[in-house]
């Protein structure tokens, strides 16, 4: 079984259309999961688990059997949904994104009853205008409650730079809020 | 801001954005969309015209920038540390 599995890894590595399918098989559910907490967006989850097996198809030939296919297939997902995270926010207008997050917050689940629907959503918005790898890192990290070491290892970067970029998010989030006259 | 505070902020961030749901796969098969993407061997249209920047090239270039920077001007490392 390990050795199939291992002849999968290693024909798709030589360009094996039929292994990629294997594999895309195997992963495209969680590649989409993936996906999906980190753009809220089932039809742009969709459109980028497409462009992510693509990714992985052109970089067959760089990819290493030894480090496994889930963890690089997470990376290069990780990196779309980013690109795709900049690319919304620089297209979306203010009150695009207003009227996205405001229906994204409108009925949430053991919602503390201290705070009004209007803090809620004036909080969406303001995470939504955070820089791309801020709100990636947030978003994994805090609302999907992923592990710190699996978001560091889809960032490619250090836990301990996971957690700085939570801060940082955290932290202009409160400054936005605070300007708007909404002290959290 | 402090523990307590950032405490507070992850408690009103989850509270404003709950976890997505994501239980169920994509909503149809996707291998056909993958395979028209490798016989057309663009780039997506739901990604942005500077995509392809992502080259290891540039991430070289990007290092060797960097590198000369730090170069330059050493006392600048804390401020790229805190960057990072």
């Amino acid at each position: 079984m390990q050795n199939g599995a291992s002849d999968v890894l290693n024909q798709f590595r030589q360009g094996d259309v039929d292994a990629f399918e294997g594999l895309f098989r195997q992963h495209q559910r969680a590649v989409y999961g993936w996906i999906q907490r980190i753009t809220r967006d089932p039809a742009a989850a969709e459109e980028l688990t497409v462009e992510t097996f693509w990714r992985i198809h052109r970089a067959h030939a760089r990819f290493d059997p030894a480090q496994g296919f889930e963890g690089w297939a997470r990376r290069i997902a990780t990196r779309a949904a980013l690109d795709w995270l900049r690319m919304t926010r620089a297209r979306h207008t203010e009150s695009e994104l207003s009227t996205e997050l405001c229906a994204e917050v409108a009925a949430p689940s053991a919602a503390d009853p201290a705070v009004t629907a209007e803090i809620r959503s004036k909080t969406a918005l303001a995470f939504g205008r955070l820089p791309a790898k801020l709100r990636i890192a947030a978003t994994l990290a805090v609302i999907e409650e992923q592990p710190q070491k699996e978001v560091a290892a889809a960032l490619g970067i250090s836990v301990a730079a996971v957690k700085l970029r939570v801060f940082r998010a955290l932290r202009m989030l409160r400054t936005d809020l605070e300007k708007q006259g909404i002290t959290p | 801001m402090n523990t307590h505070d950032e405490e507070r902020m992850k408690k009103l961030l989850r509270q404003s954005l709950p976890p997505v749901e994501v239980e169920a796969g994509p909503g149809r098969d996707l291998w056909p969309d993958v395979l028209r993407r490798l016989d057309a061997g663009t780039t997506a249209r739901v990604l942005p015209g500077w995509a392809w920047l992502n080259g290891a090239w540039f991430d070289g270039a990007l290092l060797a920038g960097l590198l000369g920077l730090i170069a330059i001007f050493p006392t600048a490392i804390p401020l790229f540390l805190y960057y990072l």
